[in-house]
């Protein structure tokens, strides 16, 4: 398809639709960008991680959809473990569904974000929506943004502690043609507030699907929030998804991102410290296998003096996989006092696989701790000979070791059934994947 | 129970710099009997820690000639958990450090997966909590350490205790100490000595691997074994463990290499 004008047909419906709708004007903005950006070709960010080829594909694109097509009982195939005691937020073809969705907690409040532009909460929208722009100058993110209409707005009051977690589900319906779907979120976390979010991508049928999606995070003083992110949809699908987490105020974020399967993941995570004495914690674990590609890139900017980020990412990768770290961090001259780690560690496991690791620190201040490590290598041998001398077969011995790899991101996920969950999907690829 | 027939064996030729021979050991027979205690004794790079590692068959070790026969089996055709299976156990010179591991998890997997081997069911958690909290006792070791990751942050003595507490889990037929004293203060060498004679048997054997004579204090062999440049060269009692400690290991080497010119 020609992209550009396939998209401004669709965009001119939406907009003549929808005249009076309050973000009609930062559509507009968002379309003249994607207009300007295209779809990144030959982009430095976008170098290991060609997606020009999914827009050469026929996708059927609901910007809006007036009946869902998903099903209760199908629904119930793709609930997370821990859901009868979590609130439920459902994303069908990238359209948020209410009738799905379950809230719990009386104190969280969710609306539509057309009618958080249009009421309200409107100056939230207008200040907070599409604050990732400014991170991701490629036509991906503004994409999302021109087409922002029937996304959800999460806010939780000041000094509101939600106690059950949030599950958002992102489910395609690819029974009956490709989908491009554009789930999109701001959440608000305010002063003293509590917030734990898990979000999961799913995809029914066998048709392909492409998910553009975006949260945008805010985070007040005080306040503590955390995001679990976790990838097991199947190989014919291709995501590209952003988390924009800004801390306004001194402020915890806790972030873990699982990404276990899929055929092209692209991860933007962004951590904006524009606060002192905040912390961020970021977390990965990439388990590949196939011809799956999953792309991480991360960026912390501080901006602010006195914060403090930690970030470790995690990699194993088999067959003929690709992965993908790119770890920006900033430290603007003004961040004084800035303590920001990474490291990312991957072992292959075979010899067609394959990993793109690259650390990017950009320091602009001169009193400063930054660290950055990144490590690519084999299972290791001595390790293995020591369990087999204990009677442990070599297949046993190598999962044992590779869970014990990836336990110091498994540990992060603080949701208890989430942690179980994540840890027996992977015992249970470690198990029937190692020969 | 073993039985080593005239084995040469060394470095994997691929992994040697080219031109660099590979072979270690040149011709070894041993044999021990069930109930018995061997010491192998010798120089450093005489080859002790290289016949551990054939017996206990590490990779990139390759035999070139020479038979290994445990138990009626023959050991080079065995992967190294079905030796372990059939009852050999190896006390690691350096133990490996693996974290993430728990300890407790990987003695509890590795007991299970040998009596599997043995056609015996799982022991389940009563059962071997209960086995656990024995052979604790026996090697000086507390719960918390157990709760760790496997040997990460173990001191020296910690991980050598550990390595004997597996043994006591495990309860071998025949268990190779590879320089299992190096590292440890007297105390313990004590504990970890008493912790292998507590473990002697008529029905098992035991092989120490060693520079020193201190250990033989504790643990008091049958035999004494002198390895050179990858050969016996002298076998006796314990006694002769105290003339090396007296006389140090040239007065063998002179031995040897008078033979030669002979």
């Amino acid at each position: 398809m020609n992209t550009i004008e396939y998209f401004k047909e669709r965009f001119d419906q939406l907009q003549r639709e929808n005249s009076d709708s309050g973000l009609k004007f930062i559509r507009q903005k968002a379309f003249d960008s994607f207009t300007r950006l295209g779809i990144p070709v030959r982009h430095e960010e976008w170098k290991y991680t060609r997606i020009s080829s999914l827009f050469n594909k026929e996708y059927n694109f609901p910007a809006s959809e007036i009946t869902t097509s998903i099903s209760w009982a199908d629904l119930d195939t793709l609930r997370l473990p821990g859901h009868e005691q979590a609130n439920e937020l459902v994303f069908v073809n990238g359209i948020f569904s209410f009738p799905l969705s379950t809230i719990r907690s009386n104190q969280l409040l969710v609306m539509s974000l057309e009618e958080a532009a249009t009421g309200e909460y409107s100056d939230f929208v207008t200040k907070h929506l599409g604050h990732s722009s400014k991170y991701l100058k490629d036509g991906i993110n503004a994409l999302n943004t021109a087409f922002v209409k029937d996304g959800v707005f999460i806010y939780v009051r000041k000094g509101q502690i939600i106690e059950h977690p949030v599950y958002i589900y992102n489910i395609t319906d690819a029974r009956k043609g490709n989908v491009l779907a554009q789930p999109r979120s701001l959440v608000y976390v305010s002063e003293n507030a509590q917030l734990q979010l898990v979000e999961t991508y799913s995809t029914l049928g066998l048709d392909e699907s492409f998910t553009n999606q975006v949260m945008e995070i805010i985070v007040e003083k005080d306040a503590r929030a955390e995001y679990y992110k976790i990838q097991n949809d199947a190989a014919h699908t291709n995501q590209v998804t952003t988390t924009h987490i800004r801390q306004i105020g001194k402020s915890y974020t806790h972030t873990v991102t699982i990404s276990l399967d899929g055929g092209l993941v692209r991860n933007n995570l962004n951590l904006v410290l524009d606060a002192e004495h905040c912390e961020g914690h970021l977390y990965g674990l990439y388990l590949q296998k196939g011809q799956s590609h999953v792309d991480n890139h991360t960026v912390v900017d501080n901006v602010k003096p006195n914060c403090f980020s930690n970030e470790l990412y995690k990699g194993i990768i088999d067959d003929s996989a690709t992965g993908v770290f790119n770890g920006k961090i900033f430290v603007q001259p003004q961040a004084q006092k800035t303590n920001a780690y990474q490291s990312n560690k991957n072992i292959l496991l075979s010899d067609n696989a394959s990993v793109n690791t690259k650390p990017q620190l950009e320091i602009f201040a001169d009193d400063v701790k930054c660290s950055h490590g990144c490590t690519v290598g084999r299972l290791n041998d001595e390790g293995l000979f020591y369990l087999q001398s204990r009677g442990i077969s070599e297949k046993i011995a190598k999962s044992l070791l590779l869970h014990a790899f990836a336990v110091d991101v498994l540990e992060h996920i603080r949701p208890e059934p989430i942690r179980e969950y994540v840890d027996k999907l992977i015992s249970e690829r470690l198990e029937c994947d190692l020969t | 129970m073993l039985k080593i027939r005239n084995l040469y064996a060394g470095i994997e030729e691929n992994l040697l710099p080219t031109g660099q021979a590979g072979k270690i050991l040149n011709g070894i027979d041993l044999e021990i009997k069930a109930g018995e205690v061997h010491a192998i004794m010798g120089p450093n790079g005489s080859g002790k820690s290289t016949l551990a590692s054939v017996l206990a068959g590490r990779k990139n070790y390759e035999v070139s000639e020479g038979t290994v026969d445990f138990l009626g089996r023959d050991l080079l055709e065995m992967s190294p958990e079905e030796r372990a299976g059939e009852g050999l156990f190896l006390a690691f010179q350096y133990p490996v450090e693996i974290p993430g591991l728990s300890t407790t998890n990987f003695i509890k997997t590795a007991v299970n997966e040998i009596r599997k081997y043995r056609g015996q069911d799982p022991l389940d958690a009563v059962a071997f909590l209960k086995l656990m909290k024995e052979k604790m006792a026996l090697m000086n070791i507390d719960q918390s350490l157990l709760s760790r990751s496997l040997n990460e942050g173990f001191s020296g003595g910690e991980k050598k205790r550990n390595e004997i507490f597996q043994m006591a889990m495990l309860q071998p037929k025949l268990a190779i100490l590879d320089e299992t004293d190096s590292g440890l203060d007297i105390d313990a060498i004590r504990i970890v000595a008493n912790g292998v004679n507590k473990l002697r048997s008529k029905d098992n054997a035991v092989l120490v691997v060693t520079h020193y004579q201190r250990l033989l204090n504790y643990i008091v062999p049958d035999f004494v074994h002198v390895l050179y440049n990858g050969r016996i060269v002298k076998s006796g009692t314990k006694e002769l463990a105290f003339e090396l400690e007296e006389k140090g290991y040239d007065f063998i080497k002179n031995e040897v290499n008078e033979e030669v010119s002979q």
